[in-house]
């Protein structure tokens, strides 16, 4: 009993407190390849803690739904860092709720945040609530396609079955719908959590944000708890990426000795796919928006192939 | 893309140590407003926003260059921000002209609390050459309180991150005229 | 429990007792419009409750079977109740109930311009034949309940018959529904004549029998006829001009229970009439389920009137609960009969569902159009600050419309995509593509629908008002109030706690197709398919809510600053804030409106009137970036060319004189009397 509370409160201290180390991370690599020394990779954390200690200036054209969509946008990805199985498949709280449940979630986040954004009355939060929603929307069928994909070779949907199955299956990177679904997935994770190529992160022109042009009006505590919520959206993604598709290492029982191993290997998945995100995001630039769909359409082209290709070598 | 990726991952780091500024004396630091509080706050990390009250551009150039690996400003824990609302800083350029004294006003009360103004360059400490222009509505510190003033035409970037640095706990700065 | 049938038909007597006496009051005192008024919501409220009641009992366990054989030729009217039935009479009163009690309040303006007697009696007509529909248990009974309904509903919609708009909207519904009527009478009277009866029963018993070819045809013809009650593409287009036209709390019935009942029509053939038939029955509505999901909230997205986008949501959900039913037909014609059971439980869920959040929608929809005296979205804005509770209830059903956790139509949308997900358990290829691209359509259409409820209530509720009239709004009174509160309380109940709502339906759909769905659920959370899927509702809900208070909590304890200061937008520093710098309904639509540019064909014009001295100087611009309706290019356009063309060549045979029409009558006397012979 106790194993299994701990079980889920270090799955939510890992992701509560090391998303930002993982964004830190990202931007100092990022730095290393365009030629500089860049921040800290704790920067983040100081960025929070700076945050929290100045006032929130609040525009007087908001309603109640401007203060409280940092803290539903917070605890949605607390609550989803409950339900990704990221050091044991025997996550206990895994009954909550299933893969559609958790992407679900994640709509809940954005649908508040694209009101919040639409909230201040300004033209810049009403562009970036609309342009996030269009990506959003046009990102759920190749979610859903791939949830199928994966569905189909395990034959469920739940988080910790894919994972243990996963881990069974000797063959699986030799499955060609599993590679597909993996780079279609890949392509959704970056648009959901607004990286390049779909969306800078750390751009200055109002014309070319999505998620940042929501959150231009939030300041002081608010716009820590956003900011945290969007590192702990990329971990998740990250996490689940790294679970889903290359599941080895990941513990099934609660022992301490495979969870510290599983530990130990959920850091280097996610380590590697950050590594990616960052040299895929110095190395291309950011599409035009109404070039988004395109490279949205391709990834769901490649999810259907996925399922197709389980279709038939079933 | 491969041609890309090879020429990103043998370009090495450039970054050129932080020596401090040649020039120091034209850095004020009115010590007044940078009070310990705010150094305790401001730490390690300081997101400036940057305003242009009717300058030439100048100014502009040389806090941009902030930014190229050369001088890389990030690796103190500074960041530019766009909206006045995410910003600790406000870093104000040229004379303020009529158009945009009330714009800098209201920036001014978008930025949350606890907040550095750091004018630089000429004309943002006295109007500079534009001094008694029928433009010109009078210098950064006729319209909002300022903290720290860089002077020069335009300063080389190394003198405005000494000037910004000098508002944070890491930095003193060389020959502060301390006006109490 | 078991309720006899005694306790059931003196329910259904209260209920139609009250319905006509609801009617006859509203008639007899037309002179006094405020008693008028009164008296017949109040008795369409109280005959609602009676048929929530009688629902409920039928879902219990209780059943009727009665038949008064003088009322009608061919058999009378034949009444009964299954659990179909009783589930459909519980909607219509769900519904029914708060509609009515707020119409008492909604009403008042239409005192001394328009006719409330007529609004009253025909209200109480339309729930008493709505009721009676679900209840028929012969084809004329059926028939004849189904064409009250649809005139009934006509004189509603025409309420505002002074409106230009309203009086085509009522003529398009009119012509819609008859034609599907013709459908469904021919189809009934081909199924009467191959079965020999005109019980249901009878038809239930000899489906067998039928060949295969004339139960293709029947099917073809009753899904016309039911589709265009339904309101699924290509027969929708009553519903985007008649829903906006009728009074608020006539759109809730409409959208939430009349089109429902082309729902309970296409259940009945597919698993009670006809019964199981070929595969490609299921996999026909699987897909105009799809494209009608898809193409009705891609019309909603690019709408600025409120109730016109509320009019095309209920198509997409349409298309969602044809897609559950669908996928039903087809696991049934696999042999998977659980899973066939699971998918009509996630469908009927989803009647369910709709119909609370729809009707909650479009009652919010009336409190702002009595408000602001508009509908256009364009014009509205910052309603949260003036209409404060009016906003939580329209935010509750957007949340709950845009199919997010925890409200009840997560639920049923998650079901959805459970009985999809599973079909990978039938091996034909064909089918599997089309269910792979079916959850395609139905992610889409989830996606798109939240985009399209934060335009409805983002534009709507939020930052500064774009009009004088919404600027002056005022939140609405509480005899509105209160039956949105009700609504909203069931949006939330039924998300966080199905139990109850499963049982009944799991039991329903059983009892439809003969098997146990493959679910289990308890108070915390449902399982489908033995552990391939599993949510906890509950839990979700408790979780959110403990995180949500516990983080200002959190950050108390770590001393953060809690000071607030409010201040001007961040307008890059510009002197004023007005409304004219927000985003508009249509700006926030444009992206969609361009992606899917090939489906809207959007017809741009731009016209610039120069100064007559100089072209530097312009007048006026004007632009228009309308979609065009495929349905009118494709359809109905060549349709309506075609019809006229005949039309002209039969107008022929009125030659206006009494000669001719003389002989008419002796050549039809002589070719019976040949024929009859």
């Amino acid at each position: 009993m106790t194993g299994r509370i701990l079980i889920e409160v270090i799955q939510l201290l890992m992701v509560a407190l090391g998303a930002p180390l993982l964004m830190g991370s990202v931007r100092k690599l990022k730095a290393r390849l365009q030629g500089r020394r860049g921040p800290s990779v704790f920067q983040p954390y100081r960025d929070l803690r700076k945050l929290l200690a100045k006032e929130a200036v609040i525009s007087e054209n908001t309603s109640w739904i401007f203060r409280f969509t940092p803290y539903l946008v917070a605890s949605v990805m607390l609550l989803s860092a409950l339900l990704v199985p990221m050091l044991s498949t025997r996550t206990p709280l895994g009954f909550i709720g299933n893969i559609i449940v958790l992407m679900y979630l994640l709509l809940l986040a954005t649908f508040f945040l694209a009101l919040a954004g639409l909230d201040a009355g300004s033209a810049f939060g009403g562009m970036g609530s609309s342009r996030e929603m269009i990506i959003a929307a046009l990102a759920e069928p190749t979610v859903m396609i791939a949830i199928f994909a994966i569905a189909l070779r395990v034959g469920s949907t739940s988080l910790d079955e894919i994972v243990r199955r996963g881990a069974d299956d000797s063959l699986l990177l030799l499955n060609p719908g599993h590679l597909l679904a993996f780079v279609a997935f890949f392509i959704v994770a970056l648009a959901e959590t607004g990286r390049l190529p779909i969306d800078n992160p750390s751009t200055h022109l109002e014309l070319t944000m999505i998620h940042e042009a929501m959150i231009l009006e939030y300041s002081g505590r608010h716009l820590a708890l956003i900011e945290w919520a969007a590192a702990m959206k990329l971990l998740l993604f990250l996490a689940l990426l790294s679970n889903l598709f290359f599941p080895w290492g990941v513990a099934s029982t609660l022992e301490p000795l495979p969870v510290a191993i599983a530990f130990a290997a959920l850091v280097l998945k996610i380590g590697t796919l950050a590594a990616a995100v960052a040299i895929l995001e110095t190395s291309t630039a950011k599409l035009r928006l109404f070039r988004v769909p395109e490279l949205l359409s391709g990834s769901f082209t490649l999810a259907l192939l996925a399922v197709i290709s389980f279709f038939f070598v079933r | 893309m491969t041609i890309l990726l090879r020429k990103i991952l043998k370009a090495p780091v450039v970054t050129e140590p932080d020596l401090g500024s040649l020039d120091d004396r034209q850095i004020e630091v009115i010590a007044r407003q940078i009070d310990y509080q705010s150094r305790k706050l401001f730490g390690r990390s300081l997101h400036i926003r940057e305003v242009d009250a009717g300058s030439c551009n100048g100014c502009e150039i040389e806090i941009a260059a902030l930014n190229n690996p050369y001088y890389d400003l990030e690796r103190f824990g500074l960041r530019f921000v766009a909206s006045p609302r995410h910003a600790d800083c406000l870093l104000v350029t040229g004379p303020v002209t009529r158009n945009m004294a009330d714009p800098l006003r209201r920036t001014y009360e978008a930025t949350p609390a606890l907040k550095i103004v750091i004018a630089v360059g000429d004309c943002a400490r006295d109007c500079g050459i534009f001094a008694g222009a029928y433009g010109v509505f009078g210098p950064v510190s006729s319209v909002v309180p300022v903290d720290v003033v860089v002077g020069g035409c335009p300063p080389t970037p190394q003198m405005i991150l000494s000037g910004i640095l000098s508002a944070l706990t890491v930095h003193e700065p060389k020959q502060g005229i301390d006006r109490e | 429990m078991i309720i006899n049938q005694t306790v059931m038909l003196n329910l259904l007597a209260a209920m139609l007792a009250s319905f006509g006496a609801g009617a006859a009051g509203a008639l007899l005192s037309a002179r006094w419009p405020r008693v008028s008024r009164v008296i017949g919501h109040s008795f369409a409220f109280v005959g609602s409750t009676l048929a929530l009641a009688l629902g409920l009992a039928g879902l219990a366990g209780g059943t009727i079977s009665v038949t008064v054989a003088q009322i009608l030729p061919v058999g009378g009217v034949a009444l009964g109740i299954d659990r179909l039935s009783a589930f459909f009479v519980v909607v219509i009163g769900v519904v029914a109930a708060p509609s009515s009690f707020y119409a008492i309040g909604y009403t008042r303006e239409y005192e001394g311009r328009h006719s409330l007697a007529g609004m009253g009696a025909a209200l109480n007509l339309f729930l008493a034949s709505m009721s009676l529909v679900v209840m028929a248990r012969n084809a004329l009974t059926f028939l004849a309940m189904w064409e009250a309904m649809s005139l009934a509903s006509y004189f509603l919609v025409m309420t505002e018959h002074r409106d230009r708009e309203t009086e085509r909207a009522g003529w398009v519904y009119f012509v819609m529904t008859h034609a599907g009527f013709a459908c469904l009478l021919v189809g009934f009277l081909l199924l009467a004549g191959a079965t020999n009866s005109m019980e249901f029963a009878g038809w239930q018993a000899a489906a067998e029998s039928v060949s295969p070819a004339v139960r293709n045809l029947i099917f073809v013809l009753l899904g016309l006829g039911f589709g265009s009650k339904a309101g699924v593409i290509p027969l929708h287009i009553w519903l985007p001009q008649a829903h906006p036209a009728a009074p608020s709390h006539v759109s809730a019935l409409m959208s939430g229970v009349m089109i429902k009942l082309g729902i309970y029509g296409l259940a009945r053939v597919a698993f009670d009439w006809l019964g199981a038939g070929p595969s490609w029955w299921g996999g026909a509505l699987l897909v105009v389920g799809a494209v009608s999901a898809v193409l009705g909230v891609l019309y909603a997205m690019i709408d600025s009137d409120l109730k016109r986008l509320l009019a095309y949501s209920s198509v997409e959900n349409i298309g969602i609960i044809l897609m559950g039913v669908g996928a039903a037909m087809s696991f049934q014609s696999y042999n998977l009969p659980a899973l066939a059971a699971l998918a009509l439980v996630a469908s009927l869920y989803h009647v369910l569902n709709h119909a609370v959040f729809k009707s909650l929608l479009f009652l919010g929809a009336g409190a702002i159009l009595q408000s602001t005296h508009t509908r256009n979205m364009e014009e509205m804005g910052g309603l949260i600050k003036r209409m404060p509770q009016t906003a939580v209830f329209f935010l509750i059903g957007s949340v709950a419309i845009a199919a997010l956790p925890p409200f009840n139509g997560f639920i049923s949308e998650w079901l959805t995509f459970q009985s999809l997900l599973l079909s990978f358990q039938i091996s034909a290829k064909v089918i599997n593509l089309t269910f792979a691209l079916s959850v395609a359509a139905l992610a889409l259409t989830s996606g798109l629908a939240a985009a399209c409820f934060i335009k409805a209530f983002g534009i709507s509720f939020l930052a500064l008002p774009r009009s004088e009239h919404a600027g002056h709004a005022r939140e609405v009174g509480v005899a509105m109030r209160a039956p949105m509160a009700l609504l909203a309380g069931m949006c939330i109940v039924l998300g966080v706690a199905p139990l109850a709502v499963l049982r009944f339906l799991s039991s329903t759909s059983s009892e439809l197709i003969g098997s146990a769905p493959d679910l289990h659920f308890n108070w915390t959370s449902i399982v489908a398919n033995d552990s391939f899927a599993i949510v906890s509702p509950l839990w979700i809900a408790v979780a959110l809510v403990a995180l949500v208070a516990s983080i200002p909590i959190a950050l108390r304890i770590f001393r953060t600053n809690t000071a607030r200061r409010y201040y001007e937008t961040w307008g890059c520093g510009r002197a004023v804030q007005t409304a004219r710098f927000e985003y508009t309904a249509t700006s926030f639509a444009n992206p969609f409106k361009r992606v899917f540019s090939l489906l809207y064909r959007p017809v741009k014009e731009l016209e610039i009137e120069f100064h007559p001295e100089s072209r530097f100087f312009v007048r006026t611009i004007s632009y228009r970036n309308e979609a065009r309706s495929i349905f009118y290019d494709a359809i109905y356009g060549p349709m309506n060319r075609l019809l006229r063309a005949l039309a002209e060549r039969v107008r022929l045979l009125q030659s206006g004189n009494v000669h001719v029409y003389l002989l008419y009558i002796l050549v039809a006397l002589v070719v019976l009397l040949i024929i009859a012979r």
